[in-house]
């Protein structure tokens, strides 16, 4: 390989990293849902978009005033916090009545809720494509030598401290200690003074956060929005088969392995296949071939079975 | 004090489990309460911590009251906040936590860190098994030293009144002297009544006050520990002390078919 191949090389990797930074956000989010009420959310894509167009919306709205890094900033803020808000509204009016109801019938509660958010964001925002104004530049900026885009950067190092930051919570904080006790035994959980119920919020509204982080980060990456974006949350589906339904670390590295390997493949194989949607196809034979020597998942447990 | 009237329990709207049972836990005491299994002891215990309505069952009659005030209705974090925090069957600790998580698990609902601290060290020098191996995963301890963790976190909440469900359970003869040990005194040192429910009625009563003995939802006998452990029926039947038992035990079958003659 010469330098030039290396540099590429080391671009699809960065690249494939930052796809699967947000890929591990999803996948996070599925998890800590997961993991606390052991319902599947099948509303995370959607709750990723509405993250997005809150964040457009004021980032729009405030740019003239603010100026463009201040707007978005703001606008960060406030849609991480109206998305968390949004999801652990959801799990209080619509999911929380069906608790202890058989699981097929809670699949079809989030998958309803999906469409719900879906045609929501499209009643108020409508179907067509619409600008998200950001600060990152165009001009990619030189890492080594090997260009990287700069919102790429931004999404790697953000979804990076954000991980971060709920790692130290979940091992530290009393919240997280208690989040941790409900995800191993509801029940004694409760025996032991911890409101459960507070805690399936908590979660949501966590999966709020990182939702809304992602979907921001996948927006700005595009550079405009639709509802559409709201299928990535499927396309993070293996990164959670693949880290461990119910493991947190198992995510974030799932996700991280798919975006890289999804992006090489793109780079690498496509071109002699003819392209085809080849990325997508990676990951679950990915997935297939590492079900087949871990059907837990890389980082998953046994436990998950008594579900 | 905890007093129990009359209740009724019922899962799944059918299957009636607790038929009218009354019992009282003094405060300061140790009460046992005995019966064989599928009594319903456990039962009456997920009553009483208000757990029972995430397992399907409901209170159809009766009340439970502690220190005077209706608690049936609470959920089991507000319980927990009344000052009863209670043992469950099988110890249930969280596995894949360390020791030291574990215990402050039971201070989850407290505010009163400079509390919690003392309550960590109090608890640490109940079991001190649990202060040589605070940093280990709990899930790789023993039996007992599962027992003396879930002992311990239950303690952290501050309990007024304990609920032990056969912590026992399982557990070779010298570490189930050691537990009952340590749970007279934590009545006695922390003045924390406790409510014991135990298949091993030697042990319970020789720990106890007082005693309650149930069988099939209604409790059939009760009194002082002492006058329970000289009663006839309950020395054949829970102790296994009287010479019939012994020669009895050789034919299970047998025992057991007794048993039941007496039960109905
Ligand atoms: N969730 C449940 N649903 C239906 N029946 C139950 C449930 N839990 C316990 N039971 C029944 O209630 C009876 C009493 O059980 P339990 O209170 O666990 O008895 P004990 O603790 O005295 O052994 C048993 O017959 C048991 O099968
Ligand atoms: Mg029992």
């Amino acid at each position: 390989m010469d330098a030039m191949q290396v540099k590429f090389l080391a671009m699809g990797i960065i690249n494939g990293f930052a796809v699967g930074a947000i890929y591990a956000l999803l996948a996070l989010g599925f998890v800590v849902i997961f993991k606390a009420t052991d319902i599947f959310n099948f509303a995370q894509g959607e709750i990723m978009m509405f993250g997005a167009y809150m964040a457009m919306l004021m980032s729009n709205a405030l740019v003239g005033k603010l100026g463009i890094v201040a707007a978005f900033t703001l606008a960060f803020l406030i849609s991480s916090f109206t998305t968390a808000l949004l999801a652990s509204i959801c799990e209080m009016t619509v999911v929380r009545p069906m608790l202890g109801k058989p699981v097929l019938s809670i699949i079809m509660i989030t998958l309803g809720l999906a469409f719900v958010l879906r045609g929501g964001v499209e009643f108020i925002w409508g179907p067509e494509e619409l600008p998200f104004y950001k600060p990152f530049r165009d001009a990619p900026l030189l890492v080594q030598g090997v260009p990287i885009a700069e919102v790429r950067l931004y999404t790697i190092v953000t979804s990076l401290i954000l991980m971060g930051v709920f790692f130290l919570f979940f091992k530290y904080s009393n919240k997280g200690l208690g989040m941790r006790a409900t995800a191993e035994d509801q029940e004694t959980a409760f025996l032991m003074g911890i409101n459960v119920k507070r805690i399936f919020t908590m979660s949501w509204a966590i999966a709020g956060i990182v939702g809304a982080v992602g979907g921001i980060f996948l927006g700005s990456t595009v550079g405009n929005l639709v509802p559409y974006l709201s299928h990535m949350g499927l396309r993070a589906l293996p990164a959670v088969i693949l880290g461990g339904m119910n493991s947190i670390t198992g995510a974030i590295i799932g996700g991280l392995i798919l975006g890289v390997c999804e992006n090489l493949a793109g780079t690498y194989i496509a071109p002699h296949i003819g392209g085809g949607d080849i990325k997508e196809i990676t990951s679950y034979v990915i997935v297939l071939v590492v079900m087949m020597i871990r059907p837990h998942g890389l980082f998953g447990t046994k436990e998950i079975e008594r579900v | 004090m905890l007093k129990i009237n009359n209740i009724e329990v019922v899962y799944s709207d059918v299957i009636l489990v607790l038929r009218g049972l009354s019992l009282q836990v003094p405060n300061g005491q140790i009460v046992a309460f005995l019966g064989s299994n599928g009594a319903g002891k456990s039962t009456t215990l997920k009553a009483v911590s208000g757990i029972l309505r995430y397992q399907d069952g409901e209170i159809e009659e009766g009340s439970i009251e502690f220190d005077g005030e209706m608690i049936h209705q609470l959920d089991p974090f507000e319980v927990v906040k009344k000052g009863i925090t209670m043992v469950p069957e099988g110890r249930r600790i969280f596995r894949e936590m360390t020791v030291e998580e574990n215990i402050k698990v039971g201070a989850y609902a407290r505010d009163d860190s400079a509390g919690v601290q003392k309550d960590m060290k109090m608890v640490m020098g109940f079991f001190s098994v649990l202060q040589e191996r605070r940093g280990q995963i709990a899930g790789y301890l023993s039996g007992g030293e599962q027992q003396m963790l879930a002992t311990a976190r239950a303690l952290m909440s501050r309990p007024r009144l304990m609920m032990l469900d056969e912590p026992s359970l399982g557990l070779g003869p010298l570490v189930v002297q050691d537990i009952f040990g340590i749970i007279r005194r934590v009545n006695q040192e922390e003045k924390v009544s406790i409510l014991l429910v135990e298949q091993n009625a030697n042990i319970a009563l020789a720990n106890s006050q007082y005693g309650y003995i149930m069988e099939n939802g209604k409790i059939v006998m009760d009194g002082p520990s002492e006058k329970l452990k000289e009663n006839e029926d309950v020395k054949e039947f829970y102790l296994g002390l009287t010479e019939e038992a012994k020669k009895k035990r050789f034919s299970e079958v047998k025992h057991y078919k007794r048993r039941k003659r007496w039960l109905s």
